[in-house]
Parts: C-alpha cells; sequence; structure tokens
C-alpha cells in the first residue's frame, strides 16, 4: 500500500513537472500576470509530491516489506535500523529517487524564497528545473520504479553491500546530492537568464547562493567521502583518482571556478557569457558525475549502484540536457552584451587566470577519466591513473596555488606591479623559507610535488589571512572572513597532502603474539585475537598494545576482520588512533600457520590536515554565505525604508 | 575489457586450484628488509592496477591475485631488477590495461598531449579577451 502511494506521487510529481514547463513556456512568451502567478505554486507542490515519493520508498525499507523488489534486492530484515533508512538510497532506483526529491525541493525553495530576480526570468528558470526534473521522473517511471512489487515476495532480501554499512552511508551520497542539484538550479538560472535575455548582475546575485551552497555541499561530500574511503578500504589511501572521485571532483571544480566568475559578474559586471557557460559545465558535470559511473560504463570501486542496462536512457538524457543547453548558448551567446573591461593585474585579471587554471584542470580529469573508453573504442585496452593525474594536474593545481595566494591581495579593475609585489613579500618569504626549512631538515627525501607542496602552503596561509592586515577585525565584512578561511583551508589541505604524502611510515609484519613492532614513533604489540558479536556480522578482534615513544601511556586499538552473511563478505575495518600531529592506522589481516598474524600499520603525520582543511573551505563558503544574504537582506531594507520615507 | 578479465581469471584459476587454504605468499603481506628496494617495489606497485579488481591498484587491494603480484614484484626488485624493466615485463605478459602510467604510443599520444593542449588554448582565449578589451578601453 505504501509503495503504490508513492508510485501515485511520483507520478503525480511528474504530472505537476510537466504541467509547470507548459506553465512557465505559456507565461514568459505571452507575459501574463495570471500565467506567472501559477507557476510557483505549482513547483512547490511539485516538491512536496517528490519528497512524498521519497518518504514511502524510506517507509517501505524501514518496515523492511520484502514484497517491494527494491526492498528485497537490497535490504535485510537483521539490518540494524539505520541502514535500513540510509539503504533507501544504497542502490540504483532509490539514489535516482532522492536525487529528483532534492531537485524537486529545491525548485520549491527557488518559487517560494527568490524575490529579487525580473519576474519572468525567475519563471523561466522555473521552466527550465521542471524540464530537467521531467527527464529524472521519465527515467524513474519508466525505467528505474523504485515501487515495483516482487512476486512472490521472498522470505527475506539479499542485504546490503557491508561496505556500505557505516554512518558515512547516511551523510554523504545525500550531501553530494545536494550539491549536484544545486548547481541544477544554477544551470536553469543560466537557462532562464538566455531565454530573457537578462544576463547580468542581478542574475548573478540570485544564484550565487545557489552557487555556493552546491560548492559548500560538494566540498563536504568530497571530504567526508574521501575520509570515508580512507578507513574502509583498509589500505590507507585518501585518493584514488578513480573514476568516481573523480566524478565528484570535477563538478567542484566547475563550481569552484563558477563562484569566482560569478562573483565577477555581479561586483563588476564582467564575464557575462563565461559564467553563463560555465553554469551550463558544472551542471553538465553533475550529470556526468551522477548518471555515466552508474551506467557502469567505468569500473569503480566506489560503484555500488550500477546498472548497465539503462546506459542509452542515461546517455539520451544526457545528450538531451547538454546539447540543448548548448544549443541555447550558441543561440542567445550573441545577445549577451560584453560585460566590463579589465586590466591584466587586477582582480579581474587573477579571477580570469583562476578559472583559466581551474578549467585547464576539470579539462585534464575529464579526458584522463574517459580516455580508458576512447582507447577502446580504437580497439587498445589502457588505464589512466595516479601517474597521469599527479603528473599533469598537479603542476598546475600548485600553480593556481600561487595565483590564490596573490589574487585577494589584488586590487579591482587595475593594479600597479610594485605595489603589489610589496604586498606579496611576506607570502614569498614564508614560500621560500618553509621549502627551505622542509628540504634541510626532512628526515627523508621530498619529491618536487610534494616539496613544492608544502612551501606553498605555507605562502598561502600567510597570504591569504593578508586581506585582514591592519583592518578593524569586528567590522571586517563576514563574506571576507569566508573567503579567509576558506583559502586558509586549501592551504591546510595541501599541507596535510605533501606532509602525509611524504613522511609516512608504512610497515607490513607477520606478527607474533607479545614481539612488538616499531611503526613511526609507536611501538605496537600484539596481544592475540578474539571473536566478537555484532547486529549482523561476527568479527575476529585483535588487540593491539600501542606506546608511543619510550615512556608514553599505552593504549589499545582493535582492528577487525569481520563476517557479514547477507550478503557473504569479509571486510576489515581499520582501528585508527589520532593524535595532534597525525594517525596510526591499523589493519588486521590473515593468520599463517606458524601462529602469526598478518598487521599492517601505517603512521600518516598530518593526514588529518587533509580532511580538517576541507572542513575549514566548507565553513568558509557557509560564512560567505551568510554575508552575502546579510548583505542583501540590509540592502532591501534600506531600500523599502527609504521607499516609506 | 573482456580480454583482460578473461586473461585475469585465467591467470587466477591456476593457482586458486592450487592454494585454498594455504597461507598467501610471504611477501604479498610483507615487506622487503632493504628500505630502498621496498621504497622501489612500492612506487611500481602503486601504478599497476589490479585487474581482478573494481579500479584499484595491487597496492590497495585484498584480492589473491593483488597479493600476489606484489610478491612477484619485491622478489623481482630483490633480485635486483629495475620498475621500468618489471613494468616492461608486466606489459608484455599483460596488455597496457596493467599499468595506471599509460606508456606513449599513437593511441595515448593525445592523452599526454592534452595539458599542453588545453593550457595553450585557454591561455588563447584569455589573453584575446584582454586584448580587445584594452583596445575598447583607449
Amino acid at each position: 500500500m505504501t509503495a503504490e502511494a508513492g508510485l501515485a506521487a511520483l507520478w503525480l510529481a511528474a504530472a505537476l513537472a510537466g504541467l509547470q514547463l507548459l506553465l512557465a513556456g505559456l507565461a514568459v512568451k505571452r507575459g501574463e500576470a495570471t500565467l506567472l502567478g501559477a507557476v510557483r505554486p505549482v513547483a512547490i507542490v511539485q516538491g512536496i509530491m517528490a519528497l512524498i515519493a521519497m518518504g514511502a520508498l524510506i517507509a517501505v525499507f524501514c518496515a523492511s516489506d520484502m514484497s517491494v523488489a527494491l526492498v528485497a534486492e537490497n535490504s535485510h530484515s537483521a539490518k540494524p535500523m539505520l541502514y535500513k533508512f540510509a539503504g533507501a538510497w544504497g542502490n540504483h532506483e532509490g539514489s535516482m529517487l532522492l536525487w529528483v526529491t532534492i531537485l524537486g525541493l529545491a525548485g520549491g525553495a527557488v518559487a517560494l524564497f527568490e524575490r529579487r530576480l525580473d519576474e519572468r526570468t525567475l519563471i523561466a528558470t522555473l521552466g527550465g528545473q521542471a524540464a530537467i526534473a521531467l527527464g529524472f521522473y521519465a527515467f524513474l517511471l519508466f525505467a528505474s520504479n523504485p515501487f515495483g512489487r516482487a512476486d512472490p515476495a521472498p522470505p527475506d532480501g539479499a542485504g546490503l553491500n557491508p561496505l556500505l554499512q557505516d554512518p558515512g552511508l547516511a551523510f554523504h551520497p545525500p550531501t553530494l546530492y545536494i550539491g549536484y542539484v544545486g548547481l541544477s538550479v544554477a544551470f536553469s538560472f543560466a537557462i532562464g537568464a538566455l531565454v530573457t535575455r537578462d544576463v547580468g548582475p542581478a542574475f548573478a546575485r540570485a544564484m550565487r547562493p545557489w552557487v555556493l551552497g552546491a560548492w559548500i555541499f560538494l566540498t563536504l561530500g568530497i571530504t567526508a567521502g574521501s575520509y570515508w574511503a580512507y578507513y574502509e578500504l583498509g589500505w590507507g589511501g585518501w585518493w584514488f583518482w578513480d573514476p568516481v572521485e573523480n566524478a565528484s571532483l570535477m563538478p567542484w571544480l566547475a563550481a569552484t571556478a563558477l563562484l569566482h566568475s560569478v562573483t565577477v559578474l555581479a561586483t563588476r559586471d564582467g564575464l557575462r557569457a563565461w559564467t553563463v557557460m560555465l553554469a551550463v559545465v558544472a551542471f553538465s558535470m553533475s550529470m556526468i558525475g551522477t548518471f555515466l559511473v552508474r551506467s557502469g560504463i567505468l569500473t569503480s570501486v566506489h560503484a555500488f549502484a550500477v546498472d548497465p542496462e539503462r546506459g542509452a536512457f542515461i546517455l539520451a538524457l544526457l545528450a538531451i540536457y547538454i546539447g540543448g543547453a548548448l544549443a541555447l548558448f550558441a543561440l542567445r551567446v550573441g545577445t549577451v552584451r560584453a560585460g566590463n573591461t579589465f586590466e591584466f593585474l587586477s582582480r579581474e585579471g587573477g579571477l580570469v587566470i583562476n578559472n583559466l587554471l581551474l578549467s585547464v584542470i576539470l579539462g585534464l580529469v575529464l579526458i584522463g577519466t574517459f580516455y580508458p573508453i576512447v582507447a577502446a573504442a580504437m580497439g587498445t585496452q589502457l588505464s589512466v591513473g595516479p601517474p597521469f593525474f599527479d603528473g599533469t594536474a598537479g603542476p598546475i593545481a600548485l600553480v593556481l596555488v600561487a595565483v590564490m595566494a596573490a589574487g585577494p591581495l589584488l586590487r579591482w579593475r587595475r593594479d600597479d606591479m610594485q605595489a603589489v609585489l610589496e604586498r606579496l613579500m611576506l607570502p614569498i618569504a614564508a614560500t621560500l623559507f618553509a621549502g627551505a626549512g622542509v628540504f634541510v631538515l626532512s628526515s627523508k627525501p621530498v619529491g618536487a610535488l610534494s616539496l613544492a607542496g608544502l612551501a606553498l602552503a605555507a605562502g598561502l596561509a600567510v597570504a591569504s589571512v593578508a586581506p585582514l592586515w591592519k583592518r578593524d577585525l569586528r567590522r571586517a565584512p563576514l563574506f571576507l572572513y569566508g573567503m579567509v578561511v576558506a583559502h586558509l583551508g586549501i592551504a591546510v589541505t595541501l599541507a596535510g597532502m605533501a606532509a602525509s604524502t611524504t613522511w609516512t611510515e608504512e610497515r607490513l609484519v607477520a606478527a607474533r603474539v607479545g614481539e612488538p613492532v616499531q611503526v613511526g614513533p609507536f611501538s605496537v604489540t600484539f596481544e592475540g585475537v578474539n571473536p566478537v558479536l555484532g547486529a549482523n556480522w561476527s568479527a575476529l578482534e585483535a588487540r593491539l598494545a600501542v606506546q608511543r615513544g619510550e615512556d608514553g601511556a599505552t593504549f589499545y586499538l582493535r582492528p577487525q576482520s569481520r563476517f557479514f552473511a547477507n550478503p557473504v563478505t569479509n571486510t576489515s575495518e581499520s582501528a585508527i588512533a589520532t593524535t595532534l600531529d597525525g594517525q596510526l592506522y591499523t589493519v588486521l589481516g590473515q593468520p599463517d600457520n606458524a601462529g602469526r598474524w598478518q598487521l599492517r600499520l601505517w603512521w600518516k603525520p598530518w593526514v588529518t590536515l587533509i580532511w580538517l582543511g576541507g572542513a575549514m573551505v566548507a565553513i568558509g563558503g557557509a560564512l560567505s554565505m551568510l554575508g552575502h544574504i546579510l548583505r542583501e537582506r540590509r540592502a532591501t531594507r534600506r531600500a523599502m525604508e527609504a521607499a516609506w520615507a | 575489457m573482456r580480454r583482460a578479465a578473461l586473461l585475469a581469471l585465467l591467470l587466477c584459476a591456476a593457482p586458486a586450484a592450487a592454494d585454498s587454504g594455504l597461507p598467501p605468499a610471504a611477501l604479498a603481506y610483507t615487506q622487503l628488509p632493504d628500505a630502498a628496494q621496498e621504497a622501489k617495489a612500492k612506487a611500481l606497485m602503486e601504478t599497476v592496477r589490479c585487474v581482478v579488481c573494481q579500479g584499484q591498484s595491487i597496492a590497495d587491494s585484498d584480492a589473491d591475485m593483488a597479493g600476489d603480484m606484489r610478491a612477484m614484484i619485491r622478489q623481482r626488485i630483490a633480485a635486483g631488477e629495475t620498475p621500468a624493466q618489471i613494468r616492461k615485463w608486466l606489459i608484455a605478459r599483460y596488455g597496457d590495461y596493467i599499468t595506471y602510467d599509460p606508456p606513449l604510443s599513437a593511441v595515448t599520444l593525445p592523452l599526454w598531449l592534452a595539458p599542453l593542449v588545453l593550457l595553450g588554448l585557454g591561455a588563447w582565449i584569455a589573453r584575446a579577451s584582454f586584448r580587445r578589451r584594452r583596445r575598447t578601453n583607449e
């Protein structure tokens, strides 16, 4: 019953999306007030209907209703409640429904809250949202029905992949999807502005919160996903240049570029056509992120909801939206007037270089990710991995970091080389000093990329707080703090990446009970293995006594080798000790015939900075968003007071 | 893809039939005593694809075949082979699919030229726009 109600709500939502598109089209064409007024309520109700459908799916998962095929295929009654709940989107159909639900809700939110933009442009935007939603509803209803019944219903379900049975599942996919969908709103704004030929600062200001919001969630999603993979996969890696990771990185790169170009458009009325183009690219990247990975064309360690049979449908959707948007862009780009002009050495110039380098990195990740498919079409099977991405995108990213350090210290419009160099003295000194220090003092040889990374991280850290120098800290605007924190976060992440890459110590041993093993500053003693029992798993748990240095306090780590019955899988659960200066990462492997157990031990100095920096970037984004919203609100209030007086 | 999987299957079939229950090769899960050699082996392992896995290197995989290949690489490094020689041998045996560092060839030339092409293209777009702007300014 619940399943049928969910399906009905989904059909209703689809019908409303159709209506929304029709109404918006007519309204924009004729400009009648009654038509314009009808679009907003429809968008809101459409969002509610999608939410009801998602709620119904979660309900059948929580109730373990095995007569619903999707539940039977992906869930099990013995699973903890959290994973029944989150399991609703741990599969193809459910994750698509989650996507379209967030899309519907975002459209509803635009309809409800956006008041500043020209009404016709806004209605065209809602039409764009409806067009996107319609394709997704069609995909769900015709090719991926989440509510189909299994007849006869099996006695119990097949279970959820144990790698996904982690609190990360409740958090990670929705976060990324909110980011992707936020970019769809930016895309719709761009379409709306192209349709009504209204590309300008007002459009940029309306779009900016959505871009910022999407970017914050993408940052959080990628950061959290990286940490999840790090502790769950059991080999201590935090980034693999895997297709699924790249698929989330590409929208982030595009969103980062868009975020900066939209600022130029909002404050200086420049980069008009480029910003619209980036909005189209950013959403295209999130479509690719969601779909191409789901289609199973690329193999990935993180792909848990793959269905190759639907590939054709997916490719058709991609072609329609991206092709349609590009065609509209090509038709209308001539009507977008050239924006304001600026010198090379200026804040705008710095932001153009930022956009250029981000776009080049994006292009490299895109080409590297899809090249195996291209090569396969030419009859060669090949793999593109870390050596390509590190070697090509790495150096460009470091140049970008240098530009990033200088950018906020440049003046808008035009600047003077001499003055710029004076302002950059301290960051440059910090860069050279840190580089030389690391080079001389390091206990291990430092690779060129890591050395440059550590040096530039120091320079960027100094440069990113420089905009607050000699300012009244209480009167500095909130969005300035946002930028400072976000840029500082990048410096922190970069330092963490370079430091952990350089100074990680690895010990792979066959351990005997009582024999201490040295890894980094720690002495790890294996004290034996015990069986333990969880909610839906059993495990062998090692007891490791850990001591730091000669006279540190002893503490225990308990890595597990887990066995799940539904479906039958072994996983290794790492045990990690976090200290101020890094992490000790331990994994239990197999026993051998002589009573020894494999242990994998890593000391990863400063590795936590990677995710700490990611969190700082997201917090910086949130501060910036809050700052812009507060300022807009103050401006509106002032305008209203002026009107009253 | 299919060919690579088939190869992997064939390669796995022989040891898998023999070793059920036996401990994995010692060097699959232990390091070489010489730190410099181990560093070389590890760097190579990180760029060798585990062909039975879903896009992992053999350095990050629990699969038996990845373990066998780690042991093989450590043995060869210990015996004095260079990483380049071992990679060459791996490519000769399994094809280009095995290495995450695609060797330069007619097929991979566009890939390796991509950074230069993209940078050039980007710089051209940016430069043209700056120049046009300067002219309209004057």
